[in-house]
């Protein structure tokens, strides 16, 4: 339950079967099941897809890997802001619109102030990040102050805020150029692309910020049972105001994330339908909607899935128009392994023979496509 | 006037939760028209026999045979559906729909365009009528009648359903001595009709009163099936916790210390009150010193002690604590001002049912350090351990989750939860309500050495009794008001609060 280290996408021959043994008793179990049941229908499909080539002079890494790493960066950070959201039996709608927002404050302020340079692109950025926890807070003060439904309360931020990122850029797709801020998307630090490992680093604060402070365990009380947490002593309001804070900044930075690599914020299309990926993370990873425990882990799992599944989508060249059925088959599959019901039925057949490793639900055979991926 | 054949038979039941052996080896029979109990400690296994009959929980071993048959259910719907229906201690009605929607659902007469209202309600009132009940308006909402009557409606909307079996897990324990009547009169038809009941309640002289055989549990194996007749009630108690009941017996003396009055309150309330909830009350609670609050349910004693601890907004007041003047209007204030206040409502207000014993026990105190300062594993573990070893919680695994530990045991954790955050005034509402003699007992012995040590107590409590034997003060309420006051001495009997509160307000 501590900080989750950055997840291999491979994994040693030798320590698989330990990884799996102390992992097969998770909730996000069968997510890792079907990350590595597209992996392999890749393979399949191109024996060398996990080949990671190494550019001789700039040292970068590149391949399939890498990319599915690359685009599950912004993914992986709504869904870590959903999951605390989530956790308090709430829900942000809004993560999505927050994302274009935060395109257009730091599209629009470096396009405006034509500064290329790194203060330039530090300014954008908490700027960016700035507006996108103020509309946070607005979430958080009206869930937990004022007492609205998270669902009706973020949903109206949700329309608000794509309005607003419409006339912050006048409702033009706004571009810039400012190199350092592109580096941010398309960089890479030790060969690895900059926002993963932004992306990696951040998850390990919230992650240490949550589980090494008493905030996980009050998080869960008020998911679990409001009234009784209260009884005991937790203030519910301030933890309930950071948490949707805190969903707003990180989809801020996803904002930021996935409108660097092309420099471009487009209104009407950065992160739409972006808060369905997260709040799927968040249930592939095993968070139940109704709130109380909740898993970090299985959220970064999650997303890695789904960032994994869009590729796959893109590499098995499936018919776009099919790509939504395709998505939603295998998260449908997902979900129903991990339904209690299920898994007391697997258990029972299961029980007689060997608890070797689960076997694997057979794949339907893929046929779809992918819609657009949020990566460079 | 029992049957030869009995309608349900439950022969070697063993049931296993991971680590805990719920049930082993029991047995347990049911004939038709009488009043069968299961008797037996919290964490007996009452509740998991129940849950094993109904198909709740899966049984290990053993077999089932209801009215001859070998049958497994595969929960209260499919059991209820054979005839077996149950009537849980918080009833499971709609508040929001009548008393006839409540009796009928599910079973709505049906016409060529739907549903039959007039048909629906008028079955209902004869469903009604048959356990006596026929004054009630089937039109009425359910939340406009007392709970007591709640559960009769429940029982009635068993019966919609030509339930052969009916099983009252703890129907008592929230009613007062005439709604028990009421319900008892409502189980002797029920009886006489031929229905067979399965009674669980904690309440010896109801048990008495009512049943007619006792099948007696311990440590989730079976003691025996005995003949109420045959069994005294020392004898039964000795058999529920496997040892002499001297020990008990002892508690039933007064402390009869008193506190210097002369010395000032630790806690001081003037006019503490709250609109619709409570009139401005007067309380003064010394150091060492437990003060009862008796009066009938819905009198207002829960609400005071709500209002002490900040769990509810006052609108009226001063309270001074150790001779400064505080303002108490959250549980959080409470907590700082080193209140705790243990909750009647340990389902819905105490536990948070998905965390382990040990969240459960620690999260007061770490609420009171607040986030940025978490209590170390070592720190919770110690804190567990002195609490589940002195409350004896049974298992004491702090790592199981808490929903799967017996009612009594989880009152002993939130006891834990409380004692931990080291108050200086603890607020008990009902502390020992549901709850066996055995663990009753203990909580009543761990309340009166805490105040030896020098913590204030507020004690509430329906059983008059106990607030006698534990209080040296008490303040009766009536009516959501202070109607008296006290000072606990030899002369003073559970009669006495009685007699204060029937007179009380007879001259308007």
């Amino acid at each position: 339950m501590s900080a989750p280290t950055p997840p291999r996408a491979s994994i040693p021959r030798s320590g698989a079967r330990q990884f799996a043994v102390s992992v097969v008793r998770q909730p996000y179990i069968w997510a890792v099941v079907a990350l590595l049941l597209l992996i392999v229908i890749n393979l399949i499909k191109d024996p060398g897809y996990l080949g990671i080539s190494v550019n001789a002079t700039t040292g970068n890494l590149s391949g399939n890997v890498i990319d599915i790493l690359r685009a599950s960066a912004p993914i992986m950070m709504i869904a870590i802001g959903m999951t605390l959201v989530i956790a308090t039996r709430g829900i942000d709608l809004s993560v999505g619109s927050v994302m274009a927002v935060s395109g257009a404050v730091s599209m629009e302020f470096m396009n405006s102030s034509g500064d290329g340079s790194v203060g330039g692109a530090i300014l954008a950025a908490a700027f960016a990040i700035g507006i996108s926890a103020v509309l946070g807070a607005v979430n958080g003060v009206l869930v937990s102050i004022v007492g609205l439904q998270p669902f009706i309360t973020t949903l109206i931020t949700m329309l608000a805020g794509r309005g607003l990122a419409k006339v912050i850029t006048s409702g033009q797709n706004t571009s810039a150029s400012n190199e350092p801020f592109r580096w941010i998307a398309n960089g890479t630090v030790f060969g690895f692309p900059v926002v993963f490992v932004i992306g990696a680093v951040i998850v390990a604060i919230v992650a240490v910020l949550i589980r090494r402070t008493a905030l996980g365990l009050m998080i869960e009380s008020i998911g679990i049972n409001p009234k009784a947490a209260r009884m005991a002593g937790i203030r519910p309001i301030g933890i309930l105001i950071s948490v949707y804070i805190v969903s707003g900044i990180l989809a801020g930075i996803a904002g930021i994330f996935s409108t660097a690599s092309v420099m471009t914020v487009e209104v009407a299309k950065t992160g739409l339908s972006a808060e369905m990926d997260a709040i799927l993370a968040v249930v592939i990873g095993g968070t139940s909607l109704a709130g109380g425990k909740f898993s970090l882990t299985g959220s970064v799992i999650g997303a890695l899935l789904i960032a994994t599944l869009d590729k796959t989508i893109v590499f098995l060249a499936i018919p776009s128009s099919a790509t939504p059925a395709f998505k939603a088959l295998v998260i449908v599959v997902i979900c129903l392994l991990q339904s209690r019901r299920v898994r007391a039925l697997f258990n029972q057949r299961r029980a007689p023979r060997t608890p070797s490793a689960p076997t694997a639900p057979a794949p339907t055979a893929p046929r779809t496509t992918r819609k657009e991926t949020v990566s460079a | 006037m029992a049957a030869t054949e009995p309608i349900v038979e439950m022969s070697d039941i063993s049931i296993e939760f991971p680590g805990v052996k719920a049930l082993q080896h029991v047995d347990f029979r049911l004939f038709p028209g009488e009043v069968h109990t299961l008797m037996g400690e919290n964490g007996a296994g009452k509740s998991t026999l129940i849950k094993a009959l109904t198909g709740v929980y899966k049984i290990d071993g053993g077999s089932i045979r209801v009215a001859g048959a070998p049958r497994s259910f595969s929960g209260t719907a499919d059991a209820q559906s054979a005839g077996i229906s149950t009537v849980y201690q918080e009833v499971n009605l709609c508040d929001n729909l009548t008393i006839g929607e409540n009796v009928m659902l599910g079973h709505e007469v049906r016409g060529h365009f739907g549903i039959n209202w007039a048909k629906t309600h008028s079955a209902a009132h004869d469903a009604l009528v048959g356990l006596g009940l026929g004054h009630l308006d089937t039109k009425q909402p359910l939340s406009s009648i007392s709970l007591a009557l709640q559960q009769l409606v429940a029982i009635s909307r068993a019966m919609v359903t030509k339930s052969k079996v009916l099983i009252l897990d703890e129907p008592t324990s929230s009613l007062d001595a005439n709604e028990v009547e009421g319900l008892f009169a409502v189980m002797r038809r029920l009886r006489d009709q031929g229905v067979a009941i399965l009674f669980v309640s904690h309440f010896l002289d109801q048990v008495y009163a009512i049943s007619d055989r006792l099948t007696v549990l311990r440590n989730g194996e079976f003691v025996g099936e005995y003949r109420t007749s045959e069994l005294d009630r020392s004898q039964l108690i000795s058999k529920m916790i496997g040892k002499d009941f001297g020990a008990l017996a002892a508690l039933g003396s007064n402390r009869g210390r008193t506190v210097d009055a002369d010395e000032p309150a630790f806690y001081s309330a003037t006019d503490l009150g709250r609109k619709g909830s409570i009139d401005p009350v007067d309380i003064q609670v010394h150091r060492g010193e437990v003060v009862g609050l008796a009066g009938l349910l819905g009198s207002g004693r829960t609400e005071l002690g709500r209002l002490m601890y900040g769990a509810d907004r006052p609108d009226t007041g001063e309270v001074t604590i150790g001779g400064t003047t505080v303002e108490v209007h959250s549980p959080t204030a409470g907590l700082a001002k080193k209140i705790a206040f243990s909750t009647e409502n340990r389902r819905d207000e105490g536990i948070i049912g998905d965390l382990t014993v040990r969240e459960n026990l620690i999260v007061a105190v770490q609420a009171r350090r607040g986030w940025a300062r978490p209590l170390s594993r070592r720190e919770q573990n110690e804190l567990c351990e002195k609490y589940l070893v002195s409350l004896n919680v049974r298992p004491a695994d702090p790592e199981l989750p808490i929903k799967n530990l017996s009612g009594g045991n989880q009152q002993k954790v939130l006891l834990g939860r409380w004692l931990a955050t080291q108050p200086e005034l603890i607020i008990l509402d009902e502390p020992t309500r549901g709850i066996d003699i055995g663990a009753k007992a203990e909580i009543q012995e761990a309340i009166a050495t805490l105040a030896e040590e020098g913590m204030s107590v507020v004690f509430i409590s329906s059983e008059l009794e106990e607030v006698v034997r534990l209080s040296e003060r008490i303040v009766v309420l009536k009516d959501h008001r202070k109607i008296g006051e006290i000072v606990n001495g030899p002369e003073i009997t559970a009669e006495t609060i009685v007699d204060l509160i029937a007179t009380e307000g007879t001259t308007p």
